[in-house]
C-alpha cells in the first residue's frame, strides 16, 4: 500500500519502522532535512522535504497514488490542514491525523467530518485511558483486551515473594487454580517461548491469556492484594496528566498533581475544579513525601522527562507504593529497562502507533484481517485476534495434529460467550475467534498464514 | 565491517555473474568452439565453487549494515567479479596472459572499452559476446541488479540506499519511488527496452543478429567494445547516426526517461543537466565541424563524424569512425574537455558528469559573490531546488581525489617511457570509463604496449572512475577493517 507519513518525528519514525517491514511503500515529509536522511539511510522508503500542508509537497510526495495520509506533525492544526489539502487532491485517499490538544477533544467527531478525517487519534488521551484500566486491577503490568474484553493478555512480574517463583509452567495451574496460559517469558530483555517444562525465575516478566472473570481470582491467588485504588499520585501535569485526572475523578479517586510551572498549575486549577494540584519539583523528595508517597495506592510519572520519571518510579517502588505506572517517550531502551523495577510502563507513541498499524492492517485486507493486534514482551511478540471464516483452513482438527510455524502459538479460542484456553485436543469451528501469539519474526496478515 | 553480510553480498553477485555467463557458453556451443565451451564450463565451476563457499560460509550474518558496508561491498564485488570474469578470456587462451584478461574484462564491467587486443575479429563469438555484454551489465551495475531481482526484507533495510548511491554515478542519487527494489526494477526495465530498441534500429541497418546485440550492448552500457577491427568506421552512415543516437540517449539520466514516463514532461525540458548536456554536444559539434575544414569531402560527411566523436566521447563511450587522432589540435583538446566533462549524473556514461561540473561551477560563483559582499548569504540552487551544503562539500572532495588520482597513475603510468600526450590521455580515457586516448592508445591503437605495473595502474582508474572513487578509495583505509 501507499502510505505518506507527514512529520517524521519520534511518532512517524516509530510509524514508518512498523509499516516499512509489512511491506508498505512510504514516502514520509518533514521539513528538517537531517532527520529525513537518517530516515532513508535506515529504512527503505522516499523523502520528501517541506511543509506537508502544502499542495506542492504532497503532490510532490505522490498524493495523488497514496492510499493513507498520516498526519503526525508537530501542530495538531498543520495536521489538519495536511489532511484537507491532501483529501481535496485525492478524495479517494484515507487520512488519519493526530489531534492531541485537549481543547479539541470534545469536537473531534464534529471535526473528523469537517476535515475529511478517517480517523483521528490522540495518545496522550489514550494513553490516559490505558492508565485508569491499569489502575482498576492493581498488579498488573500491562493489560490487553480481545474479543471485545472477555479475554486478556495481562503481564505481570515474577518477585522473590512470588508464589509463582521457581515454579514449573505445568505446576502453576495448581497455583492459580483457575484455567490460564502462559503465551510468552520476558527473560533478560529476550522473548522466550515456554512449554511445559519451563521454571519461572525472578525477575521473569511473564504474559498470561486469562479471561477476563478470572483475573480477580488469579490476583487473589497470586497473593497479590487488591483493594480498590482510592488516592494517585500524578508527578508531571502535561496533557495524559490532565485526561487521566478527569477520568479518575469521574470514578470518584483522590488525585494530586505535582507540577513544576506555575502557570500551568494555575491553569490546570481553572480546568480541574476538584483535583489537588501543587506546586513544585515533582524530582525532590521531600516534597513527594509531605504529600504522602508512603500511603498513596498508585504513583503515575509523566513528566516531560523520561529520565525523570524512571527515578521517580524507582523511589515510589521503594516506598512501597503498590502501583506505579511509568510514561516513556522513548521506547528504544525497553530491553535494559526490564531489570529495572519502574512499575507498568505505558508510551503513548507506541499506543497511537499500534492503533494506526492496526487500521492499516485492516484497510490492507479487508477480509481476514486480524480484528485485534497488540504487541507484547518490549515489541518482541505480537498477539492478534482472528475470525475463523469459511476460507480458513483446518477447521475441526485438533491442533495437537496441525503444523503451526515456528514460533506461533495458539492461546485462547473464543466460541459465543465461552473462552477456551486451548489444549492438544482443542479444535476451532467456522465463526469463532482465535487468539495466536507470534514472536514476530514471520509477518501474519491473517489466519491462514499461521500454518506450515 | 560486518564481514558475515558482506561475504553474502559478495556471493550473490557471483551467482549472477555465473548466470549471466550461460548466454555465452550457448553461442560458444552453438558455433562449436571448443577451447571457448572449455572456458566457459571452468570459468562457471570456479565462480559457482566461490560464490557455493561464500554463501555457505556467511550463513546467519547480523544485518547490521552502515555506510562503510556500503561503500566496501560495492568495491570488493566489483573486484571479485572481475577477477573471476577474466577467466573465460584465461582459459579458452584467447587472451593468455591473467593481467591482460584481467584489464579487459574491468575495461568491459567499467564501461571504458580499452582494449589490448590489436585485433578482435578472429576471436570465439562467444568471447566476443561475452566482452560486449560485461559493458551492459556493468553499465546499470550489477548490485542494482540485485536490488531489483533480490528481495530484502527487515525492519531496518535502509541500507539499500548505500549500495545505490556507491554504484550509481551522480552527486544527489535518490530513489525514484519509495521502494528500493521497484526503483531498481524500472531503471532496469528502461535499460532494457532502450537496448532492445537500439537493436532493433541496428537490424534495420541491416547488422546481422549477433553484431547488432554486441554493438547495442557496447552502446547501452557507453562501453565501446566494438565486433570489429574498426570499431563503427566500417559501416554504414545510416548505423553510424544511430548509435550517434543512442550513445548520447544513455548518457542521459535515466530518472529523466521515468519523468517522461510518468508524463512529467515539464521538469524533463526544465531539466539543468539535461540542458547543460545537450548545449555542450551542440556547440562541441559546430565548433569542430569549422575547425575541421577541408578534412572530409563534404559537410554532411564532416558533420556526421564530428557528431559521432563528440558523442562517443562525451558518453564516455570511445566507439569511432574515423581516427580522431589525426584532426587539428583544437578539435581534439575540445574531445580531451568533453573526456573530463563526461555523461549526466545517473546515466550509463563516466567521467566528472555534468551534474557535478554544473554545482561546482554554481558554487564557484557563489564564492567569487562572496569576495564582493563578504557577508551575502547564499544558496546554491538546482532545478530551482537548494543543494544541502554537504553534496557541495562532497562535490570538492571528489574533485581533490579527482585530481589527486590523475596525477598519481599519470607519474605511474609515466615510468613506461612513452610519450606525454600517450600517458595523460590513457589515464584520462580509463579514469573517465572512455577507452581511447590519443597517439599510442588513440582510435586505431591499444594498451596491449603498456607494463603491468601500468596495466595495474589504468584496472584501479577504471575502477575508481566507475564507482566514483571512494569505493574503491575505501578499500586502502585501514579504518574500514577495524571491528567496530
Amino acid at each position: 500500500m501507499n502510505i505518506i507519513i507527514a512529520g517524521d518525528g519520534k511518532m512517524g519514525s516509530t510509524l514508518t519502522r512498523q509499516l516499512s517491514a509489512e511491506g508498505n511503500d512510504l514516502t514520509l515529509i518533514d521539513s528538517n532535512p537531517k532527520v529525513l536522511e537518517a530516515s532513508e539511510e535506515r529504512y527503505d522508503v522516499m523523502v520528501v522535504q517541506g511543509n506537508c500542508a502544502s499542495m506542492e509537497v504532497l503532490l510532490q510526495a505522490g498524493v495523488k497514488e497514496a492510499d493513507l495520509l498520516i498526519a503526525v506533525a508537530g501542530a495538531d492544526e498543520v495536521n489538519l490542514l495536511c489532511c484537507m489539502t491532501a483529501h481535496g487532491l485525492n478524495p479517494r485517499l484515507h487520512t488519519i491525523a493526530r489531534v492531541r490538544n485537549p481543547e479539541y477533544t470534545d469536537q473531534i467527531y464534529e471535526m473528523r467530518e469537517m476535515f475529511a478525517l478517517s480517523m483521528a487519534v490522540n495518545p496522550e488521551k489514550q494513553a490516559a485511558t490505558e492508565m485508569e484500566r491499569l489502575l482498576r486491577y492493581p498488579g498488573f503490568l500491562k493489560r490487553d483486551t480481545f474479543a471485545k474484553g472477555r479475554v486478556e493478555i495481562v503481564e505481570l512480574r515474577i518477585d522473590e515473594r512470588s508464589k509463582l517463583c521457581n515454579v514449573a509452567l505445568n505446576d502453576m495451574n495448581g497455583i492459580v487454580k483457575c484455567k490460564i496460559l502462559v503465551c510468552a517469558v520476558l527473560r533478560n530483555g529476550r522473548a522466550v517461548a515456554p512449554d511445559g517444562n519451563f521454571v519461572l525465575r525472578e525477575g521473569d516478566r511473564i504474559f498470561v491469556t486469562a479471561p477476563t472473570d478470572t483475573l480477580t481470582i488469579l490476583l487473589k491467588n497470586l497473593g497479590i492484594i487488591t483493594h480498590k485504588v482510592k488516592r494517585v499520585i500524578l508527578c508531571g501535569g502535561g496533557r495524559v496528566s490532565y485526561y487521566l485526572a478527569k477520568q479518575l475523578q469521574k470514578s470518584g479517586i483522590d488525585v494530586q498533581i505535582i507540577e513544576r510551572d506555575a502557570e500551568r498549575c494555575n491553569h490546570l486549577a481553572a480546568i480541574l475544579p476538584d483535583s489537588c494540584i501543587i506546586h513544585g519539583d515533582a524530582s525532590s523528595q521531600f516534597l513527594l513525601e509531605s504529600e504522602g508517597i508512603a500511603d498513596c495506592d498508585a504513583l503515575v510519572t509523566m513528566t516531560g522527562l523520561d529520565e525523570l520519571n524512571m527515578i521517580i518510579s524507582l523511589y515510589g517502588m521503594s516506598c512501597g507504593v503498590p502501583q506505579v505506572i511509568t510514561k516513556l517517550g522513548r521506547m528504544d531502551n525497553t530491553n535494559i529497562l526490564g531489570n529495572l523495577s519502574l512499575g507498568s510502563i505505558i508510551s503513548p507513541k507506541e499506543l497511537c502507533c499500534n492503533t494506526i498499524v492496526r487500521y492499516v492492517r485492516a484497510m490492507k485486507n479487508q477480509t481476514g484481517a486480524a480484528l485485534t493486534v497488540h504487541t507484547i514482551a518490549d515489541g518482541q511478540a505480537e498477539a492478534m485476534e482472528f475470525l475463523v471464516d469459511d476460507a480458513t483452513k483446518h477447521c475441526g482438527e485438533p491442533l495437537k495434529s496441525l503444523k503451526l510455524k515456528k514460533g506461533v502459538l495458539v492461546v485462547c479460542i473464543i466460541r459465543g460467550a465461552n473462552q477456551e484456553i486451548p489444549g492438544g485436543d482443542s479444535v476451532f469451528h467456522r465463526g469463532d475467534t482465535v487468539v495466536i501469539v507470534t514472536n514476530g519474526e514471520k509477518s501474519i496478515g491473517q489466519l491462514n498464514d499461521i500454518f506450515e | 565491517m560486518n564481514y558475515k553480510m558482506l561475504g553474502r553480498f559478495v556471493g550473490k553477485i557471483l551467482w549472477v555473474e555465473a548466470a549471466f555467463m550461460i548466454p555465452a557458453l550457448l553461442i560458444s556451443l552453438w558455433g562449436r568452439e571448443i577451447p571457448a565451451v572449455k572456458g566457459f564450463l571452468l570459468s562457471m565451476a570456479a565462480i559457482v565453487v566461490v560464490a557455493g563457499l561464500l554463501t555457505g560460509l556467511c550463513k546467519g550474518s547480523e544485518k547490521k549494515f552502515y555506510a562503510r558496508e556500503g561503500l566496501a561491498c560495492v568495491g570488493i564485488s566489483w573486484i571479485a567479479m572481475s577477477i573471476l570474469g577474466c577467466l573465460p578470456f584465461c582459459l579458452s587462451g584467447a587472451i593468455p596472459r591473467f593481467i591482460d584478461a584481467f584489464f579487459e574484462i574491468v575495461s568491459g564491467f567499467t564501461t571504458t572499452g580499452a582494449s589490448i587486443l590489436s585485433a578482435v575479429e578472429g576471436l570465439p563469438k562467444g568471447i566476443l559476446y561475452w566482452r560486449s555484454f560485461s559493458h551492459w551489465l556493468g553499465g546499470m551495475g550489477v548490485l542494482v541488479f540485485l536490488l531489483a531481482i533480490s528481495s530484502i526484507n527487515g525492519g531496518d533495510n535502509g541500507f539499500t540506499m548505500h549500495l545505490l548511491r556507491a554504484e550509481s554515478p551522480g552527486p544527489n542519487v535518490g530513489k525514484l519511488v519509495p521502494r528500493m527494489k521497484k526503483t531498481a526494477s524500472i531503471l532496469y526495465l528502461l535499460y532494457i527496452l532502450l537496448t532492445i530498441l537500439n537493436v532493433i534500429f541496428l537490424l534495420a541497418g541491416g547488422m546481422s543478429l549477433f553484431e547488432a546485440v554486441c554493438t547495442a550492448f557496447g552502446t547501452a552500457g557507453t562501453g565501446g567494445f566494438g565486433v570489429r577491427n574498426d570499431s563503427i568506421a566500417g559501416y554504414s552512415p545510416y548505423i553510424q547516426n544511430v548509435c550517434t543516437v543512442f550513445m548520447l540517449l544513455f548518457g542521459v539520466n535515466f530518472s529523466c526517461y521515468y519523468l517522461l514516463l510518468i508524463k512529467q514532461f515539464k521538469s524533463v525540458f526544465r531539466d539543468e543537466e539535461l540542458r547543460m548536456y545537450l548545449g555542450l554536444v551542440l556547440g562541441s559539434i559546430v565548433l569542430i565541424v569549422l575547425n575541421l575544414r577541408g578534412y572530409y569531402e563534404t559537410l554532411g560527411e564532416t558533420i556526421r563524424h564530428a557528431a559521432f566523436q563528440v558523442a562517443s566521447i562525451m558518453t564516455t563511450t570511445g566507439f569511432a569512425t574515423t581516427d580522431f587522432d589525426l584532426w587539428p589540435s583544437f578539435s581534439k583538446a575540445i574531445l580531451l574537455f568533453l573526456m573530463v566533462v563526461g555523461a549526466c549524473a545517473g546515466s550509463t556514461g563516466g567521467g566528472f558528469k555534468c551534474g557535478r561540473a554544473l554545482l561546482m561551477v554554481k558554487s564557484l560563483q557563489r564564492s567569487v559573490r562572496q569576495v564582493v559582499h563578504p557577508q551575502k548569504v547564499q544558496v546554491v540552487r538546482s532545478n530551482g531546488q537548494p543543494i544541502g551544503e554537504k553534496v557541495l562539500r562532497n562535490i570538492n572532495a571528489y574533485l581533490a581525489a579527482y585530481v589527486m588520482i590523475v596525477i598519481v597513475s599519470f607519474l605511474a603510468v609515466s615510468l613506461d617511457g612513452f610519450s606525454v600526450t600517450t600517458n595523460f590521455s590513457a589515464v584520462i580515457a580509463c579514469f573517465n570509463n572512455i577507452g581511447p586516448g590519443l597517439e599510442m592508445v588513440g582510435p586505431v591503437g591499444n594498451y596491449g604496449a603498456f607494463s603491468t605495473l601500468s596495466k595495474l595502474v589504468l584496472i584501479m582508474d577504471m575502477l575508481a572512475g566507475r564507482l566514483e572513487i571512494f569505493p574503491i578509495l575505501i578499500l586502502f583505509s585501514r579504518t574500514t577493517w577495524k571491528h567496530r
